[in-house]
């Protein structure tokens, strides 16, 4: 990583990001095209990539991250690593100081606990926790331990002095997996252990906690919120469960390629069935998408083309990001449709059908009428004629009876 | 006035007479469900509007999709959605959507949205049946099923007019037409399953059962309350398959159960049926009182055949006396003819 | 008493003719490429409105305007006034060729026309179905009025051995032949009976076979009268201003009945309130009245019966009331429920101008080649007897 003895022994090649893509191998269009698709990731529209590009380039100065390690099964710091090819994306942790991961850390033991002891000395108010994994609170919290300390004991030392708290996966969101009934630890996210304890950031102020559930979570939701942060400054657009609207403002239902045919009413019905081999609809095979909010769809899993991601294999989702489907719902029981917004092509109860009035049609039919109409005028004159003829003879006829 | 006319007014009184009460002890009774009716529970609350019923319908009917239907051409796409607007001559099912206001909330009046699946009602007293002249349309003696027979078929249409829910459908554009409706699947039925879209429905919402037994289901239903969550069976009533839900809540009433005499295919749902297109459609079945009225004049074409006598007989009378009024007056001159003539002017 | 009837003679093949020769022709591209491509290439009929113009016009209306034998041979033969008999071979020309060729239309409009033979098989009959006893009534009928009318045909041929066979047994259809109108002409009303709702309340009605009945009679007579002055007008035919008086002098009586029963009936079971009710077809109920009260009040009187004018003019706006009486049973009050729309094609349109053409072309060719009117001098009006 970062830390590793390999970059020690870099030369320095200037302070900048820019500066250092000919060592890394990289193009100045690869680099480019790379901001450009972590634009499109955070949700900003394109004309701001230019400022993203900036920061990529221009940050000197490198937020500390402490990286903390609870109830994990460690699959999201591994599913960060599987994102650093060596490119670009090494260089986005370039961005980071990561001063503490027990995954990642190459000392061990005392000398561990030390470096995070150093770290929050000298980054007091300042750095950015990082949380994977859940808080047992069950029995104390004893069902996890480091360095002897429970995570609730750790919190309490170390969540006051954050700038801003990241839960990352669904554990350290909601509790993920090992909150699954019957929950024997009690664990729940970070969010609900920061609230339980009442722990606040060292002024009072309320700690802001960005959670990115996910199992694992997608690496690049997490460095899209740090680059946001970088550009902007801020920190994006949260909802009420505090995930950023970027990645989990949709459900996956409503981006799912497969869609279309959830629409039509395709659905695979068996595993290898014809539907199935088709690519149609899992919604009949468990799928979650439907009450899931995640941007899975659109940005996939791991870097190795298209459709890697469950449904795009096709097997169903099982709503691994959201709290109450995820290890909570049987993975093949149906989800609740959870936004059922017909779409815009949804027949409506009155349907107009054709078979009115044409401008032909109506013109045929004021001509006959028209040549009705003159026809009993005509009659009528020549009855006319008649009557007055018949009047004229009755009266010679009287005349002549006189 | 001479004694066949007294005759004639007679008969033409009572005739008029019986046209003008209203339908009395001579009225058709009510038909009653078949022994062994079958149908479908639709409840609306359940459909989640995927339309795997309609692609199943389709294919089990060797229809074609449909692909350039005017919605499409509205909104300038080509061949993204293979569902028509309508049921048609191609499609024997169709899932609508009612909305209102912002369509946030699903089965709520106001401000929300609902599906409704539309097919052949199979009526317990269809009026199509009563009509059709040549019974191309029947009502299957046990499972109370509506099928259509082409090969009697005349093309008259009667059976669209009749119809109080628009059901039948006529291939216009075609040379050679026939009339198109939901026949409860026959072949999948024969061989013991169930209708294509029932099989197909994900969620339960078309479920398939014998109408008893869906008529109980249908009231159970009505007694859950909002936010429940409830056992529903899926597919068919006396089925395993069974699926969790929340409940919505439902208009309290079995669509069906009563109208138009009764039909077998039920509807539940929470929004008023007649906001989702049903029509103003009474308790009783119009065929009765169409049967009522032509019976009441025909009934063993007693009235015609006596109407018939009368008349012939006045008719001879009077042809036989102009007869011998013409041989009397054979060999007259033509003076006679001129002053018949005189009649006119 | 035996009548002289006559050809009347005159060239045929007139302008007039040649017009409605022409409208067959255009009405036959129409009625072939309603078979080559099917109903929907030249109709506008939809599943919401099944039943366009042939129906309603060319069967329904065609036939009550074509009732002109009916009403004629219920005067004659059964109220015995024998003074009418001279007309009853024109209207019974109408007659046939209004039955004729509302069959004509029914093989165009119905859709599995190489079946239609199939309401005759009894394995197919569904005795409850109203269409059943119309479609068999009216075929019959259509049979019966040839009979009727062979004797002029018979004549003209001078075939005497078939003539005085067919005037033997003349009797029996002449009275099946009032019989049978009778029971389709209130029938084709109860065709409607079915249809419930979408039928309007000022128009759905328990008694509408009576109504459909009384109007067909009525309108009967007023085409014949009609009639009778088309010939005058352009055939230089006397006006037989006396007869055709004292056969108006019926239409009033009919027609106050009618409305009577009408109105009474829709204030009895209410349905008269759907006259404040916004839309066209309370103007169509008062059009269809104002119709019939204009034909009512003019035709009481004496002194204006005897105006051919008048007697014109009544007789058409009978014959319209009970058009648009139809009409709007069937159509302009129809109304299957929202999105639907019905308004006819020009291929429609024309193919039932084609089939009023053939009438008028089959009326002039018998008056003109057989026995079919009174023979009477061909001078106008003026010259003394």
């Amino acid at each position: 990583m970062n830390r590793s003895a390999a970059s020690r022994r870099e030369p320095a090649l200037g302070p900048y990001l820019s500066d250092q893509l000919d060592v890394y191998g990289i193009s100045r269009r690869r680099f480019i095209e790379f901001a450009l698709g972590i634009t499109a990731t955070l949700g900003l529209p394109l004309g701001m990539s230019g400022q993203v590009l900036a920061a990529l380039e221009e940050t000197k100065a490198r937020p500390t991250v402490i990286w903390l390690h609870f109830q994990e099964c460690t699959g999201c710091t591994e599913s960060l690593l599987r994102a650093t090819h060596p490119t670009v994306e090494t260089l986005l942790l370039d961005l980071i100081s990561l001063d503490y991961s027990e995954t990642l850390l190459a000392a061990a033991g005392h000398q561990a606990e030390q470096a995070l002891h150093d770290s929050l000395d000298k980054n007091k108010g300042a750095f950015i926790l990082v949380v994977e994994g859940s808080v047992p609170l069950r029995d104390g919290g004893i069902y996890c331990k480091i360095a002897d300390k429970t995570p609730q004991q750790m919190l309490l030392e170390i969540a006051p002095y954050a700038a801003a708290a990241v839960a990352i996966g669904s554990c350290a969101s909601w509790g993920g997996v090992q909150s699954a009934a019957p929950n024997p630890t009690g664990a729940v996210g970070l969010p609900e252990a920061l609230r339980i304890a009442g722990i606040t950031k060292s002024d009072g102020s309320a700690l802001p906690v960005i959670t990115l559930p996910g199992c694992p979570a997608s690496p690049y939701n997490l460095l899209a919120t740090v680059l946001y942060y970088l550009t902007l400054k801020n920190l994006p657009e949260l909802d009420a469960k505090g995930r950023p609207r970027f990645a989990y403002g949709h459900l996956i239902h409503d981006h799912c390629e497969r869609r279309p045919h959830f629409d039509a009413g395709r659905f695979a019905e068996q595993f290898g069935d014809a539907g199935h081999r088709q690519g149609w609809c899992l919604y009949k095979l468990g799928c979650k998408g439907p009450e899931t909010y995640a941007n899975c769809p659109a940005i996939e899993f791991g870097d190795v083309g298209a459709n890697t991601w469950p449904v795009g294999i096709g097997h169903p989702c099982f709503g691994c990001a959201e709290q109450g489907v995820g290890f909570h719902k049987a993975l093949h029981e149906q989800a609740d449709v959870e936004s059922v917004t017909p779409p815009s092509l949804f027949p409506e109860i009155i349907t107009r059908h054709a078979g009115g009035a044409t401008a032909g049609a109506a013109a045929v039919a004021g001509a006959i009428v028209g040549g009705a109409v003159v026809y009993a005028l005509g009659a009528n004159e020549k009855l006319k004629q008649v009557e007055a003829e018949s009047t004229a003879v009755a009266k010679s006829e009287a005349e002549e009876q006189k | 006035m001479n004694i066949d006319r007294r005759a004639f007014f007679k008969i033409a009184a009572a005739g008029a007479a019986t046209a003008l009460c209203p339908a009395s002890a001579a009225a058709r009774p009510p038909k009653e469900l078949p022994p062994e009716a079958v149908g479908i529970l639709y409840d609306a609350t359940l459909c989640i509007g995927c339309k795997a019923c309609e692609v199943a319908c389709k294919a089990e009917n060797d229809m074609p999709m449909a692909h350039d239907t005017p919605l499409e051409r509205a909104h300038g796409v080509a061949g993204t959605w293979d569902a028509d607007n309508d049921l048609n001559s191609r499609t024997m099912t169709k899932i609508k959507v009612y909305t209102s206001g912002t369509a946030a909330v699903k089965d709520r009046e106001e401000d929300g949205f609902s599906f409704i699946k539309r097919s052949c009602m199979h009526c317990v007293d269809p009026n199509c049946i009563s009509a059709c002249p040549v019974s191309a349309l029947t009502k299957d003696p046990f499972t109370g099923v509506v099928r259509y027979n082409p090969d009697a078929c005349i093309g008259c249409r009667y059976c669209q007019l009749a119809c109080p829910f628009n059901i039948p459908k006529f291939e216009y554009d075609k040379a050679f037409p026939k009339i198109v409706k939901c026949q409860l699947c026959p072949d999948r039925l024969a061989a013991g399953g169930i209708p294509a879209c029932c099989d197909a429905c994900p969620t339960g919402a078309s479920l398939f059962g014998r109408l008893p037994d869906l008529l109980t289901e249908a009231h159970r239903r009505l007694t859950f309350k909002p936010g429940e969550r409830q056992q529903y069976p899926v597919r068919r009533l006396d089925g395993d398959e069974q699926r969790a839900a929340e409940v919505t809540g439902y208009y309290p009433k079995v669509y069906g159960e009563t109208e138009s005499g009764g039909t077998q295919y039920l509807m539940m749902a929470g929004v008023p049926f007649d906001k989702l297109g049903l029509p103003p459609v009474g308790d009783t079945s119009r065929a009765q009182l169409s049967e009522t009225i032509q019976h009441t004049l025909y009934q063993g074409m007693m009235a015609p055949t006596l109407l018939l006598g009368g008349l012939v007989f006045a008719v001879y009378r009077r042809t036989h006396a102009e007869q011998e009024q013409e041989d009397a007056s054979e060999g007259v001159e033509p003076a006679t003819e001129a002053r018949e003539g005189r009649r006119d002017a | 008493m035996r009548e002289v009837y006559r050809p009347i003679g005159g060239k045929l093949l007139t302008r007039h003719f040649y017009f409605m020769g022409v409208l067959v022709l255009i009405g036959a591209f129409f009625m072939a490429r309603r078979f080559i491509f099917g109903i929907g290439d030249v109709a506008n009929l939809s599943d919401g409105f099944p039943w366009g113009i042939w129906i309603t016009y060319d069967v329904v209306t065609g036939t009550a305007i074509a009732c002109g034998g009916y009403a004629m041979a219920l005067l004659v033969y059964i109220f015995n006034r024998g003074q009418f008999h001279p007309m009853i071979r024109a209207a019974l020309l109408t007659s046939v060729f209004g039955y004729t060729l509302a069959g004509l239309s029914i093989v165009i409009d119905v859709g599995r026309y190489w079946q239609l033979y199939n309401v005759f098989l009894p394995q197919y009959a569904n005795l409850n179905s109203v269409m059943l006893e119309v479609a068999l009534c009216v075929t019959l009928y259509t049979l019966v009025l040839w009979i009727e009318l062979s004797p002029a045909i018979l004549e003209a041929m001078k075939d005497n051995r078939h003539l005085r066979q067919v005037r033997h047994a003349l009797f029996f259809f002449i009275g099946l032949g009032i019989l049978l109108p009778t029971m389709h002409q209130s029938s084709l009303g109860s065709l409607l009976l079915i249809a419930g709702y979408k039928v309007h309340p000022l128009w759905q009605t328990n008694i509408i076979p009576l109504l459909f009945l009384l109007t067909a009679i009525t309108m009967g007579y007023a085409m014949v009268v009609f009639e009778s002055l088309y010939a005058a007008v352009n055939l230089d035919r006397p006006i037989e201003t006396d007869l055709l008086s004292k056969l108006s002098a019926i239409i009033p009586w009919l027609l106050i009945l009618y409305l009577v029963l009408r109105i009474s009936d829709l204030v009895w079971t209410g349905a008269i309130a759907a006259l404040l009710k916004p839309g066209p077809e309370p103007l169509l109920f008062v059009l269809e009245t104002a119709l019939f009260l204009y034909a009512i009040v003019n035709l009481l009187h004496k002194e204006r019966r005897v105006r051919p004018r008048v007697l014109f003019w009544t007789a058409l706006a009978t014959i319209l009331g009970g058009s648009l009486y139809r009409f709007d049973a069937f159509l302009i009050a129809y109304n299957p429920g929202p999105g639907w729309q019905y308004f006819p094609g020009v291929g429609e349109i024309l193919i039932t101008l084609a089939i009023i053409a053939v009438e008028i072309m089959a009326y002039l060719f018998f008056v003109k080649k057989m026995p079919i009117l009174l023979a009477a001098r061909p001078a106008r009006l003026g010259a003394k007897a």
